[in-house]
């Protein structure tokens, strides 16, 4: 009897533990989610309100009305996670394997802009590449940019403002998954007369492809939803689909675009996490065989 | 190359070339992956210097586009903006109620999630995971048609509601794995020692993950002051410290901003400073009891 109800309680307690935030996370993430579906598929207008009646037309203009968007938000995302990859690699290899008794020192330095708001930042990168700033009238001495070429406003400068604003967030796990690396595993490849370079492609890599996954992930994903970046440094020729989601729901009050234009966006990003897990899943098998 | 292609009798050969040349190539690596690195630091700290530099910049008017000259009056009135020092207040107020329901809340569910193995376990990991993995706009959005529908106006509270739900998962994945790292026998040596499964908690586990608990309570405080996208989209007419800022843009940030960023920056070097120096202390103190 007593080991019954103890039995009893001890499967119930876990739901106890989960149950507030697990019912906050149900309330205020996955029904505003099923809710946002339910709301792409009405039609209307902002004066008489929205109905719902299966519209997937709202799908088909969505996608014919602001695929220009979609395409800018992820190839201005792709671009950026190549780009912090090349930056971040180095570094984390450097901090990793050969900062010694700097290692904390330049961890630290890469959180630290974490405590400088994200907006301000970017406001920041506004007046480094404004038009009469420093940068630009240096790069005009020099002939880089033409009398009346800019940095600001154009697709340079807000996938610029992307790698910038998502690096940490590629180091970081980069960092994790090298610091992980037991070197003498690399020794061991080199004793048997792998060269550095083969050694590096066949250990380090395979054994760093964690934190590549992870690190392109949190950058990726945040930056194909960011709309800060395209609307402080671009114009509306470089605006993503974060702009025209948030211009739609705060502005001009279209919410069923809006919500099949969420819909589309994430449906685009679980395709593009599935996809890339199994292009790196199969390589890190290969490589394993080989 | 002709070092590895040598057979391995000659091994006196190999540990005779081997380490001088590759320690010339190493450090020559190691060189210009630092130079890499410190280039790349630069770059993250470029814009933070101007932040700095523009608090003391002297602007005539109101615009704090480019560089005019030093003076210090910013910084001697640092909340004269009235609507600013009112945005700093409510990002104050949203973080802290945030942050105290959000490491609540996930704290226990780290535990259920780490401590008991029950039927559903892989899907609610699952569940958790997901806000990390959706874009911040599609969260806002998504929470704005909820409330719509609802007819809920749109305020402090929707702000406070949004910010528990994204920095939940954060502090689910900090504490858990705290938890991971522990050694379950310590509790169930108190538990066999006749300690509830209350008094376990209260006297073991919790100060065991305390370090766990604050990490990600200052996570959490972190990614709440600094939210603008899912804040933007449910705040109604509050305004928060970022959506200030972001307004502000079109007529140039006030250079009150820039002085509040640049304080909060300083305050955060000196407690780290102040928190390696405590650590090296009791390292110390260790070190000379242990002798």
């Amino acid at each position: 009897m007593l080991r019954l109800s103890l039995h009893r309680r001890r499967q119930l307690l876990p739901w106890v533990f989960l149950g507030p935030g697990l019912t906050w996370l149900i309330v205020f993430f996955a029904i505003p989610l099923v809710n946002q579906l339910n709301v792409s598929l009405q039609t209307g207008d902002p004066e008489t309100g929205y109905v719902f009646n299966w519209a997937f037309s709202t799908y088909s203009n969505a996608i014919s009305d602001y695929h220009e968007q979609f395409v800018r938000s992820l190839g201005y995302s792709a671009a950026a996670t190549v780009l912090d990859f090349a930056i971040a690699f180095p570094l984390a290899y450097f901090i990793a394997f050969k900062a010694g008794r700097w290692k904390n020192f330049m961890l630290l330095l890469i959180i630290l802009p974490f405590f400088v708001s994200y907006v301000l930042r970017t406001v920041s990168w506004q007046l480094i590449l404004a038009d009469n700033g420093f940068v630009v009238d240096r790069l005009r001495d020099v002939g880089l940019v033409g009398g009346d070429g800019r940095l600001l406003a154009t697709r340079t400068a807000v996938i610029a403002g992307i790698t910038y604003n998502f690096l940490p967030f590629m180091a970081l796990p980069l960092y994790v998954s090298l610091e992980k690396i037991d070197k003498r595993l690399i020794e061991a490849a080199t004793d048997l007369y792998a060269s550095r370079a083969t050694a590096f492609r066949k250990v380090t890599l395979p054994l760093a492809l964690p934190g590549i996954f992870a690190g392109s992930l949190l950058t990726f994903i945040p930056a194909c939803g960011d709309f800060i970046n395209a609307a402080l440094l671009g114009t509306p020729r470089q605006y993503m689909i974060g702009n025209v989601i948030q211009n739609k729901y705060l502005v001009i009050q279209d919410y069923p675009s809006a919500a099949a234009l969420s819909f589309i966006l994430m449906t685009f990003i679980l395709i593009g996490i599935f996809l890339y897990a199994r292009v790196l899943g199969a390589r890190n098998l290969t490589e394993a065989a080989i | 190359m002709a070092v590895e292609a040598a057979p391995a009798v000659a091994e006196p050969v190999v540990t005779a070339q081997r380490p001088s040349r590759d320690r010339r190539i190493d450090r020559g690596r190691s060189w210009v992956l630092g130079i890499w690195s410190a280039l790349a630091l630069l770059y993250l700290f470029i814009p933070i210097f101007v932040v700095v530099l523009f608090s003391f910049n002297n602007p005539k008017g109101r615009f704090n586009f480019t560089w005019q000259g030093f003076t210090l009056d910013h910084w001697k009135h640092p909340f004269s903006n009235p609507d600013l020092a009112s945005a700093m207040e409510n990002s104050f107020l949203i973080a802290v109620i945030a942050t105290a329901i959000a490491t609540t809340l996930g704290t226990f569910m780290a535990m259920a999630l780490v401590r008991y193995g029950f039927r559903g376990r892989s899907v609610v990991d699952f569940f958790v995971f997901l806000p990390l993995s959706t874009p911040e706009v599609v969260i806002g959005a998504a929470l704005l048609a909820l409330f719509l529908t609802m007819n809920v106006n749109t305020g402090f509270t929707t702000i406070v509601i949004a910010h528990v739900m994204f920095t939940v998962s954060y502090v689910v994945v900090t504490v858990k794995a705290r938890l991971e790292g522990m050694d379950r026998h310590i509790e169930e040596a108190a538990m066999d020692l006749g300690a509830t499964e209350w008094t376990t908690f209260r006297k073991v586990t919790l100060p065991m993950i305390l370090p766990g608990v604050a990490a990600a309570a200052l996570l959490a405080a972190a990614i709440s002051v600094d939210d603008y996208v899912i804040t933007s989209f449910n705040a109604g007419q509050t305004v928060t410290f970022p959506l200030f800022i972001f307004g502000a843009t079109r007529q140039g940030v006030p250079a009150e901003v820039n002085v509040l960023a640049t304080a909060l920056l300083l305050i955060v070097l000196v407690l780290m400073g102040l928190n390696v120096a405590l650590q090296r202390r009791l390292a110390r103190r260790d070190a000379a009891r242990t002798a």
